[in-house]
């Protein structure tokens, strides 16, 4: 009994922490401008990439790196369909488009294992940029396009609203029969097959339902370039950045890999006014490093020490 | 005719290069469980250490080789002994330690990537060495003495694995690690040992090509890429299959590049993603 009225009490706090961070979010482009708002865009953005990522990557525990390739055709639907259609229509189109492509793509390749599977999303990438590359010099005859920009605050509203959207659909699929489904897949897949699960079809789903919100991050930050090419929109450190995130937060529940991602971030812009020379060698210590000493994250590390210091003999959540 | 001999004989000499850089690739991650995203940046290592004791100390670029290959592999034994161990052992399942093992190695290819943006510099740079070609032919003299240091590389490390003692442990510990160390082989040094040999051929081909290709600090990714297509191809861990997949990748090249050059790095994924989807374990694969 008094288990339980502590967790709902529990339960109480965090979901009015969470109000309290969301008004301040939603209400923040009133009372600041400029800096704090680019770095807040950058955060939420990679905050969305990261999100997205566990969605499907974080329970099945197949590694994928194909978020440059969805982000990327972002970029590329908001590069063509910018100034046409509505900013919100384009978020839109782009979210639906990665989710197709994704679909495709997960039916071909899902049946690969383990590191297989890692390897064909690392390449896809790699293809998907030099096909545009090629297609570009060949049907354009250039390397960039053009995107029209849209304001800071229309930028911002914007990459808010897909978080926040990021976020509940992670906790809903977590909940749901997909998401409970794609659980036992990561930990026995055969085992999952024979209780009755519909494998492929799960692992499918989830791969292009966590593809939405990498194509509609990318046709949102696309907006705040002027120019794109295809080096921008496929650079597999986007493919890399929210894999990180994720294990330098912990994958546990969906705050490690949000805080990843907004210390992570947080890190970068901090090497790369400092030292702007040293900054990419910098980030290549700290991620060694942090896969060296929080292998399972800065939450894992916190959970680690709380518990030493209580001295208790509780298993590993 | 004269074009299918070109043809041929340029795929030759480009394969046996994709095939030595493909070996260490296949070494470090048939053994060591190490997907090593860095490798590319190894040879990038090679060539430029080779390009600088050329302009420094005027060694002959093929006489660098003793020194860069031995040079990579104690920085990769080291690498093992230190990082890659310590992940091996905090790692609950040989899964986790691949994935954790990969984004280390990622790190890596930013740290090797930029000391050597920052020693080097980041424009192209090159040098001509044997440049003449051999009558009748198109078969610059470089890339011929490149193609006989593969050989006798490939032969010299064929026998090592084939014949000695050290060999039969690398080979028993990439069939079974476990049973290995029970059969009373220092399985801790084996493998630091195969990562050492992956980054000493990465080295020593970074060497090589630097002698016909035009180098750059950013080169690295793309021969990981080159290096990833080839030991899927033959099949993860198996060396006979890079050896074979990096001579048929090599063939491939040329052919597309003599055809359509700016096509060519599109029909490397093509091939490779087919193949993947094809038969994922590899030509060599069981």
């Amino acid at each position: 009994m008094m288990k339980a009225k502590q967790m709902t009490r529990d339960k109480g706090i965090t979901l009015a922490l969470l109000a309290v961070a969301f008004l301040i979010l939603a209400l923040l482009p009133q009372i600041t401008s400029g800096y704090i708002l680019t770095l807040l865009i950058d955060i939420l953005k990679f905050a969305v990439l990261t999100v997205g990522w566990v969605i499907f990557s974080g329970p099945s525990g197949y590694m994928s790196l194909a978020t440059a390739a969805f982000y990327g055709l972002g970029f590329y639907i908001a590069a063509v369909f910018s100034g046409s259609i509505p900013f919100s229509l384009l978020i839109l189109l782009a979210g639906v488009s990665s989710f197709v492509v994704a679909l495709g793509v997960g039916a071909l390749t899902l049946r690969l294992r383990g590191v297989y599977f890692t390897i064909f999303t690392f390449a896809l990438v790699l293809l998907v940029q030099n096909v545009v590359l090629e297609v570009e010099r060949v049907v354009t005859q250039t390397r960039g396009r053009f995107v029209e920009t849209v304001s800071t605050e229309g930028v911002y509203y914007a990459i808010f609203i897909v978080f926040v959207l990021t976020v509940v659909s992670a906790v809903l699929i977590r909940r749901s029969r997909y998401g409970l489904a794609l659980q036992s897949i990561g930990e026995h897949e055969e085992a999952a097959a024979h209780s009755g699960i519909n494998v492929v079809w799960t692992k499918v789903l989830t791969f292009a339902s966590s593809a939405v919100f990498m194509g509609m991050a990318g046709a949102i930050i696309a907006t705040r370039r002027t120019y794109i090419d295809p080096y921008i929109a496929f650079n597999l450190n986007t493919s890399f950045l929210p894999v990180l995130m994720a294990m330098f937060g912990g994958m546990g529940n969906l705050v490690g890999p949000v805080l990843g991602a907004a210390l992570f971030t947080y890190i970068g812009e901090i090497l790369l006014t400092r030292f702007p020379d040293l900054y990419m060698l910098l980030f290549g210590v700290v991620l060694i490093l942090s896969m060296l000493f929080m292998p399972n994250g800065i939450l894992g590390l916190a959970q680690g020490i709380w518990r030493k210091m209580k001295g208790g003999g509780r298993a590993p959540a | 005719m004269t074009a299918l001999r070109d043809i041929l004989i340029t795929g030759l000499l480009l394969g046996g290069l994709f095939a030595l850089v493909s070996v260490g690739l296949t070494l470090q991650y048939g053994v060591a469980r190490v997907l090593n995203v860095a490798h590319g940046e190894f040879i990038m290592v090679g060539a430029f250490l080779t390009f600088w004791l050329l302009g420094s100390v005027s060694l002959n670029p093929l006489l660098s080789l003793a020194i860069t290959g031995p040079a990579a592999f104690i920085v990769g034994f080291i690498l093992h002994k230190t990082l890659f161990r310590r992940l091996m052992h905090s790692s609950p399942s040989l899964d986790i330690f691949e994935g954790r093992s990969m984004l280390a190695s990622f790190g890596l290819l930013y740290v090797v990537q930029n000391l050597a943006r920052i020693i080097w510099g980041s424009d192209v740079e090159g040098y001509t060495f044997l440049n003449s070609t051999i009558t009748g032919a198109q078969i610059p003299l470089n890339r011929l003495v490149a193609l006989a240091f593969v050989v006798v590389l490939g032969g010299a490390f064929y026998f090592f694995l084939a014949r000695t003692r050290l060999g039969k442990a690398i080979r028993a510990s990439a069939q079974s690690p476990s049973t290995a160390q029970l059969m009373g082989v220092e399985i801790n040094n084996v493998l630091a040992i195969c990562f050492g040999l992956g980054l000493a051929l990465a080295a020593i081909a970074g060497s090589l090509l630097s002698t016909f290709f035009a180098i750059q600090t950013t080169m690295g990714l793309g021969y990981t890429v080159i290096a990833m297509v080839v030991v899927v191809m033959g099949g993860l861990g198996s060396i006979t299959g890079a050896m074979i997949g990096g001579i048929i990748l090599g063939l491939v090249s040329s052919t597309v590049t003599f055809f359509h050059p700016s096509l060519t790095m599109i029909a490397y994924y093509v091939i490779f993603i087919v193949l993947l989807l094809a038969r994922p374990k590899g030509i060599m694969g069981k």
